[in-house]
């Protein structure tokens, strides 16, 4: 399974936890209007951490968080193997 | 002679002690003419007045010294089996140690204590000594990672609640428990079996359960104590179908509704309860009505324990608690009005107060405060669940998140796992805030239990 495909079925895993309704998730859809609050994202981050082994927003300290969905699934597809 | 008639435990082994035995996967000693025979080598009147460290490889040993000791020494220190010998330096000079009771003298040859005396099996013939003091008895406090703390106590807090009970009804018990009896929970049991007139069936950390329990039966134990993460590894194991004791008893954690659940299917002909005590604060209360918690009007005074809840922590005071913390830098144990803070934080649903964790035990998620013990006992009700622990994982979103390692009960099919998570997810989400409800599910083969019976919580 390719990155971007795993991070997205858990975002609709954990949005099917939450009861959040999920937008069309486009590249450019802002993070925000995915409806996931602060604790969807750090679920989300704790399981595609145990899944790639990789928790990109930890390896560096000034790491931005994403702003979009896009940027989101970029910054796992470009972790140094 | 003193004002007040002092009372050791070789004046409890007056009459009846035939048929009686104390034992261990090794060796079965009878308590018949136990008064006249010694483990010290007969060296007994050399401790005498002495603050003696008893450091033995071994339960039985200990037990036979203990009931030599008492009443004769001034006081003795009770070494757990897992004490950091880095800490014993700090805990001799605290506790004045003169005198050593150990099966390793060799060990304490150059250590500076004058008197060292060995303590063997097989017993030896010798004069029955006569009650001379009140032994202060200490015993160190579990949990910390640190120089453990040393109790105080006297035998007669440690056996208050023993003598108050009266002995138990029935035929004779035989005592057995999984703790070692040189912890406050084992003691318990050891007193008990002492003063009940029955025999004891010690536990061996070397032993396999399957091989305990088959012991256990063949010596016909028929009450039996151990911590809820003991007895939830017996019903791990499958041994318990083997076993039918008459009482089982809990103790040393929080006992929530799954475990007496469970143990009550596993032994429905037995009488279950969970006993409330700790190092510091002795025996508060026993719950026998099968259910978690305990009931609201437990607070107030009851038997001569007294209970209170400030700022939610259970506050105990009676004749039963340490009496002072021993050692130079030692904390006071108490308060001003002799309440021992027990740490442990309970909550009032309805017309019961619930145990939601230690105070110490506390992890944060997101700057809200979470009791581990609090999430698991909700995982511990899914039916397929027979063990979990709750952590905090560090979370570059919120700070913290929780997850949870769980055990699944015996003969669940791996592939049920997915469905058994979301179920457990929707239990905790219906049930708990959402900071509470784990982010992760974890399913293992294993936890960890501290050598004093309790899931070890180290990196909470």
């Amino acid at each position: 399974m390719s990155v971007r495909s795993k991070v997205i079925e858990a975002i609709q895993q954990i949005a099917k936890e939450q009861h959040v309704t999920l937008p069309e998730l486009s590249d450019d859809l802002s993070l925000h209007e995915t409806g996931f609050d602060s604790l969807a994202f750090a679920i989300l981050v704790a399981r595609l951490e145990d899944e790639t082994g990789v928790d990109p927003f930890t390896i560096s300290e000034d790491a931005a968080f994403p702003a979009t969905v896009g940027d989101f699934v970029r910054a796992y597809e470009n972790v140094p193997a | 002679m003193s004002p007040r008639e002092i009372f050791a435990l070789r004046d409890h082994l007056g009459a009846e002690l035939k048929g009686r035995t104390l034992s261990d996967a090794h060796d079965v000693v009878s308590l018949t003419d136990i008064l006249s025979q010694t483990v010290l080598g007969g060296r007994l009147h050399e401790l005498s007045g002495r603050a003696v460290l008893l450091k033995l490889s071994d339960q039985l040993r200990s037990g036979l010294a203990m009931i030599e000791l008492d009443g004769i020494a001034r006081r003795m220190l009770l070494c757990p089996p897992d004490l950091n010998p880095a800490h014993l330096d700090v805990l001799i000079a605290d506790a004045g140690i003169d005198a050593v009771v150990t099966d390793e003298p060799d060990r304490w040859a150059g250590s500076g204590i004058a008197l060292i005396v060995t303590a063997q099996l097989p017993l030896q013939a010798t004069a029955p000594a006569k009650t001379e003091r009140a032994t202060e008895w200490l015993m160190l406090t579990s949990g910390t990672s640190g120089v453990p703390k040393i109790a105080g106590h006297t035998l007669e807090a440690l056996t208050g609640v023993i003598v108050a009970e009266g002995p138990a009804r029935g035929p004779v018990p035989v005592w057995a428990t999984f703790y070692d009896i040189r912890r406050y929970g084992g003691l318990q049991i050891f007193l008990r079996a002492i003063l009940s007139g029955g025999s004891m069936v010690l536990s061996d950390p070397h032993e396999a359960l399957g091989d305990h329990v088959t012991r256990l039966n063949a010596r016909g134990v028929s009450h039996i104590s151990g911590t809820p993460s003991h007895w939830r590894k017996l019903l791990m194991s499958g041994s318990a179908t083997q076993f039918a004791p008459r009482y089982v008893r809990l103790s040393g954690e929080i006992a929530d509704q799954a475990v007496l659940d469970g143990l009550k299917v596993a032994f429905p002909n037995s009488s279950i309860g969970h006993a409330y005590a700790s190092t510091e604060a002795g025996v508060g209360f026993a719950v026998n009505d099968g259910l978690e918690g305990f009931p609201a009007d437990y607070l107030g005074n009851r038997s001569g324990v007294e209970m209170k809840v400030v700022d939610g922590s259970l506050r105990i005071r009676s004749t039963r608690t340490a009496h002072a913390y021993i050692g130079r830098n030692a904390a006071a144990l108490a308060d001003a009005d002799g309440f021992v803070d027990s740490g442990d934080i309970v909550e009032l649903r309805g017309d019961r107060y619930y145990f939601v964790g230690r105070r110490g035990g506390i992890i944060n998620i997101g700057g809200l405060k979470v009791h581990p013990e609090e999430i698991e006992a909700v995982i511990n009700r899914h039916a397929d669940v027979r063990m979990s622990r709750a952590k905090s994982r560090r979370s570059p979103i919120t700070g913290g998140i929780v997850v949870a390692d769980v055990i699944l009960a015996d003969g669940t099919d791996p592939g049920r796992a997915k469905e058994i998570r979301d179920q457990i997810l929707d239990q905790c989400r219906a049930q708990l805030a959402s900071h509470k409800v784990p982010a992760v599910i974890r399913f293992v083969e294993a936890l960890d239990v501290t050598p004093a019976g309790k899931l070890a919580r180290t990196d909470a």
